[in-house]
């Protein structure tokens, strides 16, 4: 009825700077607000992906429900960033790394709140999401 | 089908903030060849450009390239992967050459990087990786590197100061050679002095040490057919083996982190199509964006077993005298890494090893030589054979 039609341009606010706004998995957005990482699972054959994605290369179909990333993964590596890219300095400093949960993996970055010298390619994390100073949405890796 | 030769090689000197536009630049690289081929415009049937386009205002720099260099009004047109474009370049035009569709090609490649800062170069390299879901936690091309390097450390206990080893050895290269940017001498001391900016931390375990620079520059090959390449040139060098392959690029989707699985990929590719192993090789340019991406190629490439690249650094083997020379040019870690414009730079520096001419830098008496040019973080991977 003169409805103005809106873009749907949640994914914006996916991480400190999102270069990506408009993408089929925009729900992921959401999920975060509601305190939830999501990962993807195709209902054809099963697979999990992380990022979650819309389709499914193997069957060649879109029919995927959403799954929630949640319990333990291991620690694969991670780096701690001295410098940043462009409209990243503020968060400064911060460590990037990737949790694995056996079905699939997580890039993202390790909480704050972690001392440095607590950090070993190893050990077990959880991925929760954070909200950032300037308002957006991301996910990191605690303590158990 | 005959044979696919290289007849002429070129580049101009890597620096920082070249003073002209990236046609000027591109003109340096493609005039060093021509004059080494001992060629003209007019016997070049087609030029393949290549670059990372990020970096460019110019949209589609092929046509005004072609232009430039006299190229019109010969087929011209733009490659990229990230890295290693211009290897890609190469791959291209073998299968130009190889085909039969054209006879002689100019591959040139090329980047003009410093137009922007720093931060903002990393920025747009970052946005190489996964710019959905990577990029926004603030990635860097360093910081995947080292990502890596935490992870080799780890399994194989190889350390910093190993790596540090193999920025001794670039530089020591590096020093001699005219085309590169950093020609100033680095020990390994430097590495644990507060005082030398060498042990600023960029991104854990990874110093400004393990990085290799920022710079502008342009390189050029040029192949031929068989039968042209003998008729034009007194020393072909010839392409025996080429690999190419690609991954996941977000590192979630990847299983190894002690290695690049492209280089694994394209090598075997490589030394099966020439028919040599690892053991065959005389000279070797890998690319070392950053220490760790050297280690990794020295076990990826059979140069050494899984865990023991560290040892080969150690013992000095990758030197000049030693019994796999690795880089004896600076690698990208001197030399500088203009994007589009490095794998071409390997090229050379192998050919000229091969032709018997690279000075101060030369290899003794050798045969066999392979390029091993990456694209990301491991996203591309190219490997080439050349051979007298």
């Amino acid at each position: 009825m003169g409805k103005k039609k809106e873009v749907d341009d949640r994914f914006k606010k996916f991480g400190t700077v999102s270069f990506t706004a408009i993408t089929k998995v925009n729900d992921f957005i959401d999920y975060l607000e509601q305190g939830k990482v999501m990962a993807s699972r195709c209902q054809t054959c099963g697979m999990v992906f992380f990022p979650p994605r819309a389709d499914c290369y193997k069957c060649l179909t879109s029919d995927m429900e959403w799954v929630e990333v949640s319990g333990k993964g291991k620690l694969v590596s991670y780096s701690k960033l001295e410098f940043a890219p462009i409209g990243f300095g503020d968060d400064l400093p911060y460590a990037i790394a990737l949790l694995d949960y056996g079905d699939y993996k997580v890039f993202g970055r390790i909480a704050d709140n972690v001392p440095d010298d607590e950090i070993r390619v190893g050990m077990e994390l959880v991925t929760r999401v954070n909200e950032l100073p300037n308002g957006q949405l991301n996910y990191v890796f605690d303590r158990v | 089908m005959g044979k696919v030769g290289i007849i002429g090689v070129g580049q101009s000197a890597f620096v920082r903030g070249y003073p002209g536009s990236i046609r000027e630049l591109a003109f340096e690289g493609f005039r060093d060849a021509v004059q080494d081929a001992g060629v003209s415009s007019q016997d070049i049937d087609a030029s393949v450009i290549c670059s990372a386009p990020e970096y460019d205002k110019q949209r589609s720099p092929a046509g005004v390239f072609a232009e430039y260099l006299g190229l019109v009004p010969q087929p011209t047109f733009y490659m990229e992967s990230l890295c290693s474009s211009s290897s890609m370049g190469l791959r291209v035009a073998y299968s130009l050459v190889k085909s039969g569709l054209h006879d002689v090609v100019a591959v040139i490649g090329f980047q003009k990087m410093s137009e922007i800062s720093s931060a903002e170069s990393q920025e747009r390299m970052g946005r190489g990786a996964d710019i959905q879901w990577e990029s926004p936690f603030g990635t860097m091309m360093p910081a995947y590197y080292a990502m890596y390097a935490r992870a080799h450390m780890e399994k194989y206990g190889t350390t910093p100061e190993d790596l540090a080893l193999i920025r001794v050895k670039a530089a020591t290269y590096g020093q001699v050679n005219e085309k590169a940017v950093y020609r100033k001498p680095v020990t390994f001391e430097m590495f644990s002095d507060p005082e030398s900016p060498m042990s600023n931390p960029v991104a854990s375990p990874l110093r400004v040490g393990d990085c290799c620079a920022n710079a502008d520059g342009s390189s050029c090959v040029i192949v031929a057919s068989e039968e042209r390449a003998k008729t034009l040139s007194q020393k072909p060098v010839w392409i025996m083996g080429l690999g190419a392959a690609s991954t996941a690029v977000n590192l979630a989707g990847r299983d190894l982190f002690t290695g690049l699985t492209v280089a694994q990929e394209a090598g075997d590719q490589a030394y099966k199509m020439a028919g040599v192993t690892p053991k065959d090789i005389d000279v070797a340019e890998v690319h070392d964006c950053f220490t760790i991406a050297e280690m990794m190629a020295y076990e990826n490439l059979g140069f050494a077993q899984p865990g023991e690249g560290k040892e080969l650094i150690k013992s000095k083997a990758t030197y000049k005298e030693g019994s796999i020379p690795v880089n004896v040019d600076g690698g990208l870690l001197s030399k500088g890494h203009p994007i589009g414009a490095t794998g071409g730079s390997q090229l050379r520096t192998i050919v000229l090893q091969l032709r018997g001419e690279a000075g101060d830098m030369q290899v003794k008496d050798p045969e066999v030589g392979l390029v091993h040019n990456i694209g990301g973080v491991g996203l591309y991977g190219n490997v080439t054979i050349l051979g007298r």
